[in-house]
């Protein structure tokens, strides 16, 4: 009884640092979001081989996937990342102003330091019975369009300024008449999602509304849970790149010494394998040549950046997305 | 030993009981609320203000209170029930449906909120028989109070049941003996025994009720100023890193809460007290 | 004779009104309880067993039931000592600011569980008021172990302490004071009877905060830094594997969650049990009571 009592310390002490203590032989902690396990479970093995190869040292990889900006805000209070792989430029723009990353990360890596792209398309029921062919169409009163919280999720920001800078490129497009034609796409939503997720869900299953609104990658993740003849993909006239930007969190990388190994890592994701293993996960490769080799799978669309219509994130983010901004005063206006 | 015979505290453990709970209650709860305060006090006073009077902000307060006081109501009148026939009335799978009433608590939050929310679909298993009616549940204000009502439930029937096992059956037998009826024993004798329990329970979903987040924004639609909580304010902040904003806002759920939770708890103790008064009384004449 | 027929109907409900209860009890029960639980397990067995089966036999499904448990396992002491002095305090002395410090101990419930992550994470964050202090003696709070275990102990600060407190106030003090008077020490009068008196109350705030601290989401999300097979609890990994387009997954691993709070009560009525044969063999030797 004694002895028990006399180890429980150790015990407890033991437990609550065993999490130190794995951390021992070379590791990277690689902060990413929600969706994009399936990505990196393919692409981490193929880096151990390839490091294995190189260097001749094992390294362990480690993965956190949560929404994006908890992630980013989770790496700023602490959370010891040796890489952020994210899925907007915003998130990592917020690290870099805390210092944790380089102020010019997007010039650190090839393409933007983003390894690959995806676009908003629209996911339709099958048939598409109410003829949705592009965004004038998906804002035409009595269409139903299901889309995440456009404040308060990635894909819903996207789908916000997607539509924005569809209504921008009209001819006599302006902000005004850009506004205009999102509060109406926003009047044509029932409801506002929980998250990426949660919109799928509801339009897949609970069978509400005509236009899901989504990432083109996640197309192939609903098709694998719900069928793939349930729905078809239409890809509007014209939609937004999305950018899934990489960076090394310096501050860490230079405490724990991981700076070749979280370089060599995010370099990986350019070369042919990593650009491979992109197409195989439904993200568009940034190599033209796999681009053309898989052109069945990504159809071509023309598509806008977010620096060239709304001149960055930041921009954007506080024009739009901020209190206040435009898309407070939609539902304000009321 | 000699002990005070009149001394009004003759039960031990008084300093030691209220010293332990004080130290534990501030490291664990005062400091980091205070934390909380410092942070939102980077702010002027007007522009917390102006943060906590916006309207989308005055609008949530609106359905956060409205639903987590309907769905504390719903739960305070059925769990009574519950509470009831689970400790007094046989009946077969009673053990089952016992240990069902915890459910909520270990479900994830966003687990019962995607269950409810498909449950209360349009095509739904029970969304199905109410869209016929003209009743929408899932993504409109009423689903809040749906996602609250479960969240809450094991609250008032866990109160209760140990209150109600305690009554003993002497007071009952007593009521009877002298001639009150069995609705009469309810209301007059039993009711108030079980009021302080029912109003903890009642107070306790509530105020679980105001701060919940997990489970509500997958059925409440989320639309602004018609089914958006507060808590969705405060991550539509923090979503823009506007750490002090959200804080601000959390600020006044705090502030809001507490003073609702002070005036409940002052009125269940002086209802208590009136009610000790009188059987003590009651005592004396006998 | 018409008297005690009248004293009976005085003890129990008429039958109907037992009937109406029942029935609004247990309808009430199956609409809010019963069919979101089937439908859990109807997701979660969507594709079959075996795909339920694979699911759970998973190295991250199996570490994050672990973690889950092990919070569970340092969050329930202290809150039960608390629930216990706390309780006591309250239920058995009369002092001023009562009603403060009983809004106090609810407070926690109606602090958004975001929120508690947050104000955690501006405590003990790199940015946060200790968090230079702790990087510098290299201690992790947030991000590890210690901070989930915080976060849980304050969201389930109240349970035990709001369950004793109703009951020790309606069993006033006066056993305790006659066990006092017969000359028992304060240890003696707790254990022979206080505690006896309290069990059921005590069980059911165990087993609510317990299932609270296995469920809990909100507030450990923000501070576990959900590192995949080391950080990540039960409740994350049904999250995030939902995010990932698994609901198998996801509602598997909840109703395992599900399950877990069941084991508490199958606990609680073990030994329910065993007391109930333990006074009946008690009264067997008695001779009966006069009524």
């Amino acid at each position: 009884m004694f002895r028990v009592i006399r180890k429980l310390p150790a015990v407890l002490v033991t437990l609550l640092f065993a999490a130190t203590v794995l951390a021992e032989n070379v590791s990277l902690l690689n902060v990413s979001y929600d969706v994009a396990r399936d990505f990196y479970k393919d692409y981490n093995p193929l880096f151990q081989k390839h490091w294995k190869a190189v260097s001749g040292e094992s390294i362990e990889l480690k993965q956190s996937h949560a929404g994006s900006s908890k992630q980013v805000r989770a790496v700023a209070d602490g959370l010891e990342a040796d890489v952020v792989t994210m899925n907007q430029a915003s998130d990592v723009d917020f690290l870099a102003e805390k210092g944790l990353v380089a102020k010019d990360y997007a010039k650190k890596f090839p393409t933007n330091a983003s390894p690959y792209t995806s676009t908003m398309v629209f996911i339709v029921r099958k048939g598409n019975p109410k003829g949705l062919r592009d965004w004038s169409d998906v804002v035409k009163p009595g269409i139903q369009v299901i889309l995440p919280h456009p404040k308060n999720t990635g894909n819903g920001r996207y789908t916000y300024l997607a539509a924005w800078g569809y209504a921008l490129r009209q001819t006599g497009g302006n902000d005004r008449t850009a506004q205009d034609f999102v509060a109406r796409l926003l009047k044509n939503a029932p409801l506002f999602a929980a998250g990426g997720r949660d919109a799928t869900t509801t339009f897949m299953q609970r069978k509400i509304g005509d236009v899901l609104i989504s990432f083109e990658s996640e197309a192939e993740l609903i098709a694998r849970e719900f069928g793939k003849g349930e729905f078809e993909v239409v890809y509007p006239s014209l939609s937004i790149l999305t950018e899934f930007p990489v960076a090394i969190v310096d501050r860490v990388v230079d405490k724990k010494g991981t700076r070749r190994q979280a370089q060599a890592y995010l370099d990986y994701l350019w070369s042919a394998a990593g650009q491979e293993n992109a197409a195989q996960n439904y993200l568009r490769p940034r190599d033209p040549d796999l681009l053309r080799k898989y052109a069945a799978q990504f159809p071509a669309i023309k598509t806008f950046t977010v620096d060239e219509v709304f001149g960055g994130w930041a921009k954007a983010s506080s024009a739009h997305f901020r209190d206040g901004a435009s898309f407070d005063q939609i539902y304000q206006q009321k | 030993m000699p002990r005070p015979a009149s001394g009004r505290r003759l039960l031990p453990g008084f300093g030691l009981s209220l010293g332990c709970t004080l130290v534990y209650l501030s490291l664990l709860i005062l400091l980091p609320l205070a934390g909380l305060a410092f942070k939102a006090s980077e702010l002027s006073l007007a522009q917390w203000w102006a943060i906590a009077t916006s309207e989308r902000a005055l609008a949530s307060y609106r359905v956060t209170f409205g639903a987590s006081l309907l769905a504390a109501m719903i739960n305070a009148f059925f769990g009574l029930i519950v509470a009831w026939i689970l400790v007094r009335y046989p009946f077969p799978g009673k053990r089952v449906v016992d240990s069902l009433v915890d459910l909520p608590f270990a479900l994830p939050t966003a687990v019962a909120g995607i269950t409810l929310a498909t449950l209360y679909a349009g095509n739904g298993w029970i969304g199905r028989h109410l869209e016929p009616l003209g009743v929408k549940v899932a993504f409109t204000p009423l689903g809040i109070v749906v996602a609250l009502t479960f969240i809450g439930l094991p609250f008032v029937v866990r109160t209760l049941q140990p209150v109600i096992e305690d009554i003993e059956p002497e007071i009952e037998e007593a009521a009877a003996m002298l001639g009150a009826s069995r609705w009469q024993t309810f209301t007059r004798v039993l009711l108030p025994a079980l009021f302080p329990a029912l109003l903890t329970g009642f107070t306790l979903a509530f105020s679980r009720s105001i701060g919940e987040y997990g489970s509500v924004i997958f059925i409440a639609g989320n639309l602004p100023l018609i089914s958006e909580i507060t808590p969705l304010l405060i991550i539509a902040k923090l979503e823009q890193y506007d750490v002090v904003g959200a804080t601000a806002l959390a600020v006044v759920m705090l502030i809001i809460s507490f003073v609702m939770l002070l005036a409940v708890n002052a009125l269940q103790w002086w209802a208590a007290s009136r009610l000790h008064r009188r059987s003590g009384s009651a005592d004396e004449r006998r | 004779m018409s008297g005690a027929a009248a004293v009976k109907r005085a003890l129990a409900e008429p039958r109907w009104v037992r009937v109406l209860l029942l029935g609004v009890g247990l309808g009430f029960l199956f609409f809010f309880l019963a069919l979101p639980l089937l439908a859990v397990f109807g997701e979660a067995f969507a594709t079959g067993w075996t795909a339920y089966a694979k699911a759970l036999d998973d190295p991250e499904a199996l570490s994050a039931i672990g973690l889950t448990l092990s919070v569970a396992l340092f969050v329930l002491p202290g809150n039960l000592v608390f629930g216990l002095a706390a309780a006591w305090a309250i239920a058995k002395f009369d002092f001023r600011g009562k009603s403060l410090l009983i809004t106090l101990i609810d407070l926690p419930f109606a602090v958004s569980p975001v929120v508690v992550g947050l104000v955690f994470l501006l405590i003990f964050g790199a940015q946060g008021l200790f968090g230079p202090w702790l990087a510098a003696h290299e201690i992790k709070v947030v991000f590890a172990l210690p901070g989930m275990i915080i976060v849980t102990m304050f969201i389930t600060c109240p349970f035990v302490a709001r369950e004793l407190i109703p009951l020790m106030q309606a069993q006033g003090k006066e056993e305790e004071e006659a066990a006092l008077s017969l000359g028992a020490t304060g240890w003696q009068m707790f254990r022979r009877v206080t505690l006896p008196n309290i069990k059921w109350g005590l069980m059911y705030g165990v087993i609510l905060a317990n299932a609270r601290a296995m469920g809990e989401f909100g507030a450990v999300s923000v501070v576990s830094g959900h590192i995949r097979g080391q950080t990540n609890t039960l409740p994350l990994h049904v999250e995030i594997l939902y995010n990932e387009y698994n609901a198998v997954g996801a509602f598997a691993s909840a109703s395992v969650l599900a399950l877990l709070a069941l084991v508490t009560l199958l606990a609680k009525t073990i030994v329910e049990w065993r007391m109930r044969r333990e006074t009946l063999m008690l009264k067997a030797e008695l001779p009966p009571e006069k009524n």
